[in-house]
Formats: C-alpha cells, sequence, structure tokens
C-alpha cells in the first residue's frame, strides 16, 4: 500500500496565488468575449436603425398625396355622349380652376392656375365618365392630386423665406394655394398611388404597381425555374452521384457560382436570353430566367446542406426495410430536408428580389407607363424603379425613391417572415 | 467435442436447418480488410449471437446478410452467403426485395418521423403486401402485437412514433422490421441505447421471435447473449474464432481468446 501511495499524483493547491490569478484571467477572457458580442451586436442594430429611421424620415413625404377637391362641369358641348373617352377634359380641368379665381385675366396668370392640380387630373377625370357616361351634362366633384411643387409646398418642403428666384413656386402662386387651402379644397390623404399606379413622368402620378407587379413575375419565373432544378441537381449531387473528379469539379464550381457578381450573370443572359434565344428585352420572363441562374447555386448549397443534415439513421431505417433509394429520397430525405430547403430558397429569393445590376443589363430600367399583364411584357422591377426614381431630377422622386425603398423593405421583412412561417409549420408535423 | 449437450441444444439441432449459410466471405472497406474468410451456418428458427471486441467487423458481416454494404461505396464484398440456398449477391437478387425477407433493427432506436401506424405500414405498403386498409390495418395490429407493444399503443396509433419512450421506439422499429414478415431478422446490437427494464422486455421478445424467425444479434452484453441466444460466433479482428453452441461457448470455449473476452479479460 505504501508504495501505491507514493506513486499516487501530487496534490494540487487551488488555492496557490499563480493558479488563482490564471483563473482570474480565464474570467475576464470570458468578460470581454461577451461585451465584444454585445458591442457588435449594438453597432449592427444601430447601423439599422439609422438606415431605417432615415429611409422613413425622407420617404414619409411620399406616404401621403396632397389633393384638391374640384367641381367640374362636364357640359355636352366638351364630352360627346357617343365617345366620352374624346373629350377635351383639359379645358374642363382648366374652368374648374379658373372658376376659383374669376378676378385673374391675364392668360400667362390663368397657365399658371390651370397647372395647380397634376397633369393626370384629366385623365383620372375622364376615366370616371367613361366609366359612367351619365355624368355627361352633370357638375361632378372629385379629388384630383395637385402637381409636384404645391404638393411640396402643402407638405412644408418648400421654404417660403427662401428668395423668390430660388423658389419653384413665385409669391403669387403661393398666395393662390394659399386662397385654395383657406377654402379647405386642399386634403392630404394616405397615398395609395404609390402602391396602385404604374410609372409616370410626373411625381405625384407615379407609383410602383408596374415595378410591383414586375419582381413578382420576375421572381414566380426564377422559382418556378431554380427550386426544381436546384432540388434535383442537389437531391442527385448528394444521393446519387458517383464520388470522383467530375463530381468534386462540379461541386466547386456551383460554389464558384455563388460568387460570381451579378452583373456578369446579366452580361451573360443579354448575351444568350436575349441575344441568341430572342427573348423580348425588359420582360419579367428574362428577368427571372437570370435571377434564376443567380438563385440556383443559393437554393443547391441550402439544400445540400439540408439533406446532409438528415440523421443517416432515418436512411438506415428505411433502406433496412427494403425502400428504394428514391424512395428513401421523397419518402423520408425530402420532407425532414423542406424546412431547410424553403428557407434556403426565399433567403435566395429575397437576395434575388434586391438585385438590380443585372436587371440593369436587360433593360429592366425602361421606362413604362403600364403595369405588365404577364411575363412576356415590358417592366420595372423593384429595385430597378427604385434606381430609375434616384435618378430622377423632379423634387418628388427624392421622397418617393425613399417610400419605395421602404415597400422593398416590406416585401423583404413580408419573405424571410414567410421562411419562419414555413419553417414552423413543417417542424410542427412533429 | 461432444460432451454433455444441454437438452435445449439437443432439440434445437433436431428440429432447425441452415438459414443462412456463409462461405469464405471477405469484406473490404476501401484497403480495410474488415472480414477475413468468415464461414457459417446460421439456423432457422433460433436466435444466433455475433459477440467480439468493438470494431472486430460484427456489424460489417451482419450487414453483408442483408446487403446493407451495398449502400456504402467504398465497401466490398467477396464470397458467397445463401439464404435457403440462394446466393443473395447473384445478380438476379434485387436488395430491395431482400431486404424485405432479411430484416433489420439497428443499435439506435430509429422511428421515422410519421405516426405509430405509418412507421409500421411503410414496409408492407412499398412491397405491395395489403391489398385494402383493413388488411393494413390488420398487418399493423399483429405486427405490434408481436412486437409486444400494441396494448400500449392501439389508443393512439396516430401520435408520432418518436414520442415513444426508448424501449417503445426500439419494438416500434421491431414491429416495424416483422411487418414486411421477413425470414430472418438481424439486430445489431439493439439493447445497448435502452435501459433494464427495456432491455429486458426486448429480449422477452426476441425469444418470442425465435419461434418464427431466425434471429440474428450483435451484443456486447455476455449475459445477453447467454439468455437470448442458442448459437454464439465469437469475432475478433475480422476473424471468426469460434462458432458453437451458446452454452459450449459460454462454459468451454475451444479458443483461449474466447476465454479471455467471455471472462472479461480483454473487449
Ligand atoms: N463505413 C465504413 N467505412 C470504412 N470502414 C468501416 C466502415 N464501417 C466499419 N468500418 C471498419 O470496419 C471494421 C469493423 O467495424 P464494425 O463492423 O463496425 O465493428 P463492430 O460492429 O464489431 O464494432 C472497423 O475497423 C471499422 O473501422
Ligand atoms: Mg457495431
Amino acid at each position: 500500500m505504501t508504495d501505491l501511495a507514493s506513486s499516487a499524483p501530487q496534490r494540487i493547491d487551488w488555492s496557490d496565488a499563480e493558479l488563482r490569478k490564471r483563473l482570474a484571467r480565464r474570467h475576464s477572457g470570458d468578460k470581454w468575449l461577451k461585451f465584444a458580442g454585445i458591442a457588435a451586436l449594438a453597432i449592427s442594430f444601430s447601423m439599422l436603425g439609422i438606415l431605417v429611421l432615415s429611409l422613413v424620415s425622407n420617404g414619409f413625404a411620399a406616404f401621403t398625396q396632397t389633393h384638391l377637391k374640384l367641381e367640374f362641369e362636364i357640359s355636352a358641348d366638351r364630352v360627346s355622349a357617343e365617345d366620352p373617352a374624346a373629350g377635351n377634359y383639359r379645358a374642363i380641368v382648366r374652368d374648374a380652376m379658373l372658376g376659383l379665381f374669376p378676378e385673374v385675366t391675364s392668360r400667362a396668370d390663368q397657365r399658371e392656375i390651370a397647372n395647380i392640380p397634376s397633369n393626370g387630373a384629366q385623365y383620372i377625370l375622364r376615366d370616371r365618365v367613361v366609366a359612367d357616361p351619365a355624368l355627361i351634362g352633370t357638375r361632378v366633384t372629385l379629388s384630383v392630386p395637385v402637381s409636384d411643387p404645391y404638393d411640396q409646398l402643402a407638405k412644408g418642403l418648400v421654404d417660403r423665406k427662401t428668395p423668390e428666384a430660388n423658389r419653384r413656386v413665385n409669391d403669387q402662386e403661393i398666395a393662390w394655394f394659399d386662397r385654395l387651402e383657406e377654402k379647405g379644397l386642399v386634403s392630404k390623404p394616405l397615398n395609395t398611388g404609390l402602391i396602385t399606379n404604374a410609372d409616370s413622368r410626373f411625381p405625384e402620378l407615379a407609383g410602383l404597381r408596374g415595378a410591383i407587379l414586375g419582381s413578382f413575375y420576375a421572381l414566380l419565373v426564377c422559382f418556378l425555374i431554380s427550386f426544381p432544378v436546384g432540388i434535383a441537381a442537389a437531391i442527385y449531387l448528394e444521393e446519387f452521384a458517383p464520388k470522383n473528379k467530375l463530381t468534386d469539379t462540379v461541386e466547386i464550381n456551383i460554389n464558384n457560382l455563388a460568387a460570381v457578381p451579378s452583373v456578369v450573370f446579366g452580361l451573360l443572359a443579354l448575351a444568350v436570353f436575349i441575344g441568341w434565344f430572342g427573348l423580348p428585352r425588359s420582360a419579367p420572363l428574362v428577368g427571372g430566367m437570370t435571377l434564376a441562374l443567380m438563385t440556383l447555386p443559393t437554393i443547391i448549397i441550402a439544400t445540400r446542406a439540408a439533406v446532409k443534415a438528415v440523421p443517416p439513421s432515418i436512411r438506415e431505417a428505411a433502406l433496412g426495410i427494403g425502400a428504394s433509394k428514391h424512395q428513401v429520397v421523397f419518402g423520408h430525405v425530402l420532407p425532414l430536408a423542406m424546412p431547410g430547403i424553403l428557407t434556403g430558397t426565399i433567403i435566395g429569393l429575397a437576395q434575388a428580389l434586391g438585385e438590380t445590376a443585372p436587371l440593369l443589363l436587360i433593360g429592366m430600367n425602361a421606362f413604362i407607363t403600364q403595369a405588365p399583364g404577364g411575363i412576356l411584357d415590358s417592366s420595372t422591377a423593384l429595385p430597378t424603379q427604385i434606381f430609375i426614381w434616384a435618378d430622377s431630377p423632379e423634387r418628388g422622386f427624392v421622397s418617393r425613391t425613399s417610400a419605395a425603398i421602404c415597400v422593398l423593405l416590406v416585401f423583404l421583412i413580408l419573405m424571410n417572415a414567410l421562411a419562419v412561417v414555413l419553417r414552423k409549420r413543417f417542424e410542427r408535423r412533429w | 467435442m461432444n460432451k454433455t449437450i444441454t437438452a435445449e441444444a439437443q432439440i434445437a439441432s433436431n428440429i432447425v436447418s441452415a438459414k443462412i449459410s456463409a462461405r469464405k466471405v471477405n469484406v473490404f472497406y476501401g484497403d480495410t480488410h474488415a472480414i477475413k474468410d468468415v464461414s457459417i451456418e446460421i439456423l432457422d428458427r433460433s436466435v444466433t449471437a455475433f459477440i467480439g471486441p468493438s470494431g472486430c467487423g460484427k456489424s460489417t458481416f451482419l450487414r453483408c446478410l442483408n446487403r446493407m454494404n451495398d449502400t456504402i461505396d467504398i465497401c466490398r464484398v467477396e464470397g458467397t452467403i445463401e439464404l435457403d440456398g440462394h446466393d443473395i449477391y447473384d445478380a438476379s437478387v434485387d436488395p430491395v426485395q431482400l431486404r424485405a425477407r432479411v430484416g433489420m433493427v439497428f443499435q439506435k432506436p430509429n422511428p421515422f418521423p410519421k405516426s405509430i401506424y405509418d412507421n409500421i405500414a411503410y414496409g408492407p405498403k412499398i412491397h405491395g403486401l395489403a391489398q385494402s386498409k383493413a388488411d393494413l390495418d390488420g398487418i399493423v395490429e399483429s405486427a405490434l402485437r408481436r412486437a409486444a407493444l400494441w396494448e400500449e399503443v392501439k389508443d393512439r396509433l396516430a401520435a408520432p412514433g418518436t414520442g415513444l419512450s426508448g424501449g417503445q421506439q426500439q419494438r416500434l422499429c421491431i414491429a416495424r422490421a416483422i411487418a414486411t414478415a421477413p425470414e430472418v431478422l438481424l439486430m445489431d446490437e439493439p439493447c445497448s441505447a435502452l435501459d433494464p427494464i427495456a432491455t429486458a422486455q426486448v429480449e422477452e421478445l426476441i425469444d418470442e421471435l425465435r419461434k418464427s424467425y431466425s434471429v440474428v444479434i450483435v451484443t456486447h452484453s455476455m449475459q445477453q447473449a447467454a439468455r437470448v441466444s442458442q448459437k454464439t460466433a465469437f469475432f475478433h479482428l475480422g476473424l471468426m474464432l469460434e462458432y458453437d453452441d451458446t452454452s459450449k461457448i459460454f462454459t468451454n470455449p475451444d479458443h483461449e481468446k474466447t476465454q479471455a473476452y467471455i471472462t472479461g479479460r480483454f473487449g
């Protein structure tokens, strides 16, 4: 027993000063790590906060639109009952405005007054009358948007103290507009036109309908191509491909593909889809195909990771009772991998939604005043619309650009929320 | 050799015949020679235990018997393995069908993340063993009854199989394996993840299954091998050193390594 005692390891004195110091150092290391983590989070959240705050404060003005309530006289000599669409609505709007300022007689002043309502007012009135020809010969009260300078004025974005020469509205015009406000004709309702109107040369009429639909169609095409192809490719690589040099090369290149700058895909699409296949420029079909090229690697990588994460015991269980390879894959592996696949897919689509460069190259930044009716119609997409508006000189587009970015962000948040919901839904099954 | 043969072994040798016979089986994982020249006759309606230290190739050999090794790319099997006199590695044999005839239960209970009912019904469904829903219900019930699980789960067949306790899950896996009416049941350490009570239940079940199947069980527990099996094979470094009646192996083994292993001197 004695020799066992002597060979026993030496007791460590844990109260030793050196050891205590070492322990203290380790604890302070933990603290620093925690602190650094919190600091990093705080920085990224404040960045995000600043971004969102500046967008919302800039875009806020575009969430409302100044309207003018006017009474229009749809006289039969201006609009014929046979062809109400061809009527002289411009004159009707002008008359309605001048009726409010009977004392103004100079032609130049009259022209200025006629310019207070938006140029689109005549078309709004026309659509109203075409929809209901019984209005001909009656008086119609309608709220129409005012043109951009007066919209800015009403929202307080024009400083009345700046010298008249540097202002977009002169003192006389301000006086007229103030009279309209005194009469209670001016209102600032929620700017639904931002979502329901297509693009326009006039900021007060410009909306995102075309861009939203364009993005929707492009993403639809992108999803229909990249989802099945991506899953098929990933399943093949993960479950069926022989382990050889060729497979390795394919794998490496898929990873490389994910890192290719998006503008390159745009050039490729321009050359192949538009150049060789002769598909129409600016069409969501081509946009979607281009985005699919970029989304594909994301989906393949996500699917492979999700498939890899399916426990081998499930595969063995299925194989062990005689399931064939495809039964294992479709009956067991894919359902279990689906939450991961969907998450990857939606993240890929969200990336595609924000992608600008390749769409610029295939012409989805054209000026198109009509929302697309299908995947072959010319259209813009949300990011390219933002690009176009950011590039427009009219003051009204400044706030609209920010508002459009907010709309894009809302869609991105909705998509990510959908990813979370779908993942939860599929997981909750068991 | 022919000393006192126990009554049980005598009965066994009288009524049973070889179900599986393997001759000169060699298995390679790439360059690793995992099984070396193993020949064995596995009897029908009896329990055969594979024992031996970790890494000696018990699982590898077991997985040869239902061609589960086919699913490992680098695995190569040589020699012949016959089930009822037909070579299972013959080109005419479909491993998918073979696995319905030679069922397998794994170390860790691995029910599908589906309902208890669907776990059992899956095998019969893919092999087309049930003509109608009523048929399938019958198969599910009888499999669960034979796995001694019916009474515990009959009221919650739609509940997920993964929600059962470990022992219940393993019995569910056994029920799933016997639902395809196999002739041979392979079990790779089926009790190593179970507590003693669940282990006792599964052992009881194995003893019951012996009446209809040829059962091959890999186990690390000497007591378990002694309790449930009639024949025992001792593996060591890829070789099968000894194969004999369980009673003989545990009382009077021929090989000194077997002696050392069963007395716990290595392993
Ligand atoms: N999938 C595999 N790939 C490569 N080598 C393997 C694989 N499975 C088992 N082996 C090797 O084969 C030998 C036998 O393993 P195994 O049959 O699992 O032993 P046991 O079940 O007796 O513990 C071990 O040396 C192990 O490393
Ligand atoms: Mg093993």
